[in-house]
């Protein structure tokens, strides 16, 4: 990383500097438009030639952390390795170039890939069926809680108006809860970091429309309890929503399907590989167990015996509806299916496995090295907790200021500050895809910035130093909004 | 192993470091009783090119004819470039930009894909992305209630030349906040939302949402319609072609007063491949006034210790990570390497570029309406203005002439039956900048031979 300032795209621009290689040369007659409907200026955008966007661009690539060139452990993301090939494939022309709309023995090649890949996700969570059009996880959990409402209206039990969440759980359960007309009632975590269940079982009742629960949990714990949850929710008459979003660590493992749950969404822009490309696209497909399969989102695919097709409306009149204009984000369901068939059904084992091995090796080594784990005695999963409480006390040092620190020497910083029921906390994840030199190297990173807290805390505080930028002001971004170029400067 | 780089050795002393004889012993806090049975539809792991041997043969089903298909997705072309750097795996495998110093190029990028869709829109200012074109419509309905301080009614006047999959999803999403969604229809011989037809004493209004282009193609007269609805106390929602705006009035110069207050649309023409559906982007923008209750990232410009300037992820008390269920959206993994795809392709094509790119594309549509309305029996059912698209009457019914230009190699377009069967045997055309004289001729002589 070098501290150079690269200049907005827009300060490169030159009027006139036309590159008309991506245009037809001829001209266009638009006379039938009136010019009451016609644009009277141009939009401002950048005038520059093919390379002057290919320099910036590459150069701006250049300014990222990525898996690509540096490990990264953001925990309850599985930023683990996104194999080249599930890319190269999914970009073959014969699936750039399908219109969605176009009929469907034009796709029997793209169907049929959906098809296997709703069959193996069917497989994994054990559930009975799969609507992959979910375009992320929240709308994962958009349709699945708004399928819990679709049943309990089906029954005419209209008397739920509440979606219980642990304290835990991340920010879009909540938040997808209000989206489908519940309030949220949040359950706190135990000391050993499974559910509360007498504190569930003081507010589950007749109100309760369902729970949304991840397990493993945000912790970076497997609930123990989780057959007891299920029963006390549906024993009350709610149903129970599976955030899986990370199920890296129980793939062949567990299956949701058996631990009684409804409803399951997948990211399999984490556990499947596909890439995150700067904060998407992802893909959040549903599992549901028979009694919600009638309220699926469509489409589904279906196959008969003249091949594959689209089920709509017409085939499950109870749907929750259509999320997307078409059928949700198609190229990363592709780059999922070709990693599912890499790895295979023992591949996906294997990556609990390892999975799970990096995340209490590297446990183990940070605790051996001096630092303090949130949850010491439970195993990890595919995650887990440190907290920085005490340094914080001792040294004035925040979980921040290691994360900053730690892009110094050369590894993306951990999740921070979530969960939020963890003081000054990272939430580590290294992911089956990190080799043990790696975290070895993190932990000698941890053990080094710990001394500079204890010898020379302000050094720390001002860290990063080797980035491109110095830590930047966020309260100044907030307060003085400035989120575009006033392009008006350079025309 | 694949994707797995330890040895045993390494598995070993890893092993002795965390106290365990296996791995299995790391499972033990999960139940004995929910260990999963085996993993048996799931087939066994294959080499690389085992499974490229199969992708490949799938892919080489999908055979790709002549498309004249728009009806939210459309082809254009995509500068090499665009997606040759969009995939460098520096774009490729970071994710959402929360440790802003070692993330740079991502949130840079983000401020100048902000600074573009605004000025394309004439709006104040964007987000980061939503998911698609139709839920970014569903975002801009539940923002319009919450951005709307006089509205109590939380009613939304929804016109029937609105994208009909847009208007089911947008149901699908806001249905269970109390929101209605009222239809408006239109004019049938405009294909657009005649002004003179709205109520004079509408009542109390949240917004009024106007496509431009609208489904059928057609332009609709948005300054008549933003007037009316902002005279009524009712925000403006626009739903925009992007390539459009190179073209016609922007949202932003809308009507009398300040011009729409929220703008979304579908991103794809943007340098999004077809690709089945996805993954394609939404945007949105919006005036100012209104930016706190914008769901999704936004990026704001900063300066860092020295004084130095950059970028970060902000206005994040907006979103779910803070604010939980109240939040103004659920929304977290975005679509941002499509935005990265988009904002490298407006650098690409620039003013002029995109402007060309939306002349070709309107003027095609142009000459292949009037090449097919030479045939008996085909006519254009509406007479306003169009962009990119138009609306046909067929002789036939529309399912049974596409089927029969399919045997011949041409998609023809889009069958309206369904969505609007008041309009008999209508179909939907669109011919893009990437077709040639040949291809509307193609197309010409197809349709002479199966009304024949
Ligand atoms: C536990 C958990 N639930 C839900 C989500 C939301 O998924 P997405 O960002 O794909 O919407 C995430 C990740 O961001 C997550 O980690």
């Amino acid at each position: 990383m070098h501290d150079t300032h690269t200049p907005l795209i827009f300060e490169h621009s030159r009027p006139g500097r036309v590159n008309n290689t991506h245009t037809q040369r001829n001209t266009a007659s638009v006379n039938t438009i009136p010019d009451t409907l016609l644009r009277k200026t141009p939009p401002r955008l950048p005038e520059v030639s093919e390379m002057d966007a290919v320099r910036h661009y590459t150069r701006l690539s250049q300014k990222n952390f990525s898996i690509d060139t540096h490990f990264y452990p953001l925990g309850s993301c599985t930023m683990k390795h996104n194999p080249r090939a599930c890319n190269t494939l999914a970009m073959l022309p014969g699936f750039l170039g399908r219109h969605p709309l176009s009929p469907e023995q034009h796709g029997q090649g793209y169907l049929s890939c959906m098809w296997d890949l709703q069959e193996i996700l069917k497989d994994v969570t054990g559930m009975t069926a799969v609507s992959l059009t979910p375009m992320a996880g929240a709308q994962g959990e958009f349709a699945g809680v708004a399928m819990i409402r679709a049943y309990h209206d089906a029954n005419n039990d209209t008397t739920r108006s509440e979606i219980l969440v642990p304290d835990a759980a991340h920010g879009t359960n909540p938040a997808t809860a209000t989206m489908c007309g519940y309030a949220t009632k949040e359950i706190p975590t135990d000391a050993n970091g499974d559910v509360d269940v007498d504190a569930l079982k003081a507010v589950v009742g007749p109100q309760t429309a369902g729970i949304m629960l991840t397990n493993p949990s945000t912790l970076g714990v497997f609930d123990r309890r989780i057959k007891e949850i299920a029963e006390i929710v549906h024993d009350a008459g709610g149903l129970l929503y599976y955030d899986g979003a990370n199920l890296n660590a129980i793939l062949g493992k567990v299956k949701p399907g058996d631990m009684g749950f409804d409803v399951i969404h997948m990211n399999l822009h984490k556990t499947f590989s596909t890439p995150h490309g700067g904060g998407g696209p992802g893909a959040g497909p549903v599992g549901v167990s028979e009694r919600l399969k009638p309220f699926m989102p469509i489409p589904v695919v279906g196959k008969n015996d003249d091949g594959y097709y689209w089920l709509t409306e017409k085939d499950l009149p109870q749907t929750i509806g259509r999320l997307s204009t078409f059928m949700g984000n198609a190229g990363v369901l592709l780059r999922a299916y070709i990693y599912a068939l890499l790895l295979g059904r023992e591949g996906m084992t294997r990556v609990a496995d390892y999975a799970t091995l990096n995340a209490n090796y590297l446990m183990a080594k940070l605790n051996q090295a001096g630092f303090d784990m949130a949850l010491p005695e439970r195993r990890a999963t595919h995650e887990f907790i440190l907290t920085l409480k005490r340094q914080a006390k001792e040294q004035g040092v925040t979980a921040m200021d290691f994360a900053k620190r730690l892009l110094d020497y050369g590894f993306h910083a951990p999740t921070t500050y979530f969960p939020l029921i963890v003081p000054e906390c990272l939430l580590i994840e290294p992911t089956e895809s990190e080799s043990k030199e790696t975290l070895d190297a993190f932990v000698e990173a941890m053990v080094a910035i710990q001394k500079e807290a204890e010898s020379d805390a302000e050094t720390l505080k001002g860290a990063p130093y080797t980035m491109p930028m110095r830590r930047l002001d966020d309260v100044k971004a907030a307060r003085e909004l400035d989120l575009r170029y006033k392009t008006d400067n350079n025309q | 192993m694949p994707f797995i780089p330890h040895t045993e050795n390494d598995t070993r002393t890893m092993l002795d470091t965390i106290g365990a004889d296996a791995i299995e012993d790391l499972f033990d806090e999960i139940p004995a009783g929910l260990r999963a049975r085996s993993l048996n539809e799931i087939p066994a792991g294959r080499n690389e090119m085992a499974v490229s041997r199969l992708v490949q043969t799938r892919a080489a089903q999908d055979t790709q004819a002549l498309s004249f298909l728009g009806a939210g997705a459309y082809e254009h072309h995509i500068p090499a470039a665009v997606w040759e750097l969009t995939t460098r795996g520096e774009f490729y495998t970071a994710y959402t930009p929360y440790q802003a110093e070692a993330s740079q190029g991502t949130l840079q990028l983000l401020y100048e894909f902000q600074t573009m869709m605004a000025e394309l829109t004439a709006m104040d200012v964007s987000n980061a992305s939503l998911y698609d074109g139709a839920s970014a419509l569903a975002e801009a309905v539940l923002m319009a209630v919450r951005a709307n301080r006089k509205s109590k009614s939380k009613r939304i006047l929804m016109p029937a030349t609105v994208h009909p999959t847009y208007r089911s999803v947008v149901n699908t999403i806001v249905r269970h906040q109390g929101i209605q969604l009222e239809l408006v229809d239109y004019d049938t011989q405009g294909g657009h939302i005649d002004p003179a037809n709205l109520p004079a004493e509408p009542g109390d209004i949240a917004a009024l949402v106007i496509p431009q282009p609208n489904f059928f193609g057609t332009l609709e007269d948005v300054d008549t319609l933003t007037d009316w609805a902002q005279s009524h106390g009712a925000l403006v929602i626009g739903v925009v072609n992007p390539t459009a705006m190179a073209l016609i009035a922007p949202p932003g110069e809308w009507g009398n007063g300040a011009g729409a207050d929220i703008v979304c649309g579908e991103g794809q023409p943007l340098g999004a491949p077809l690709s089945s559906g996805g993954p394609y982007f939404g945007f949105m923008c919006c005036a100012q006034k209104h930016v706190r209750q914008m769901p999704g990232r936004i990026i704001g410009r900063t300066t860092d210790l020295e004084g130095k300037t950059g970028y970060v992820l902000t206005l994040q008390a907006r979103e779910q990570h803070i604010r939980r269920s109240k939040a103004t959206s659920n929304i977290c993994t975005n679509q941002g390497l499509l935005t990265t795809a988009a904002t490298i392709y407006l650098s690409l094509m620039g003013p002029e570029g995109l402007r060309q790119t939306a002349e070709h594309s309107h003027a095609n549509t142009q000459k292949l309406a009037k090449k097919l309305c030479m045939i008996d029996g085909v006519e254009k059912i509406f007479d306003r203005p169009c962009f990119h698209e138009t609306v046909l009457r067929l002789p036939k019914p529309a399912n049974e002439v596409l089927s029969a230009l399919d045997t011949q190699d041409v998609l023809g377009g889009f069958d309206l039956f369904q969505a609007y069967p008041e309009l008999g045997n209508a179909i939907l055309i669109c011919a893009t900048e990437t077709k040639t004289d040949d291809d509307l001729e193609q197309y010409a002589t197809a349709l002479r031979n199966v009304l024949a």
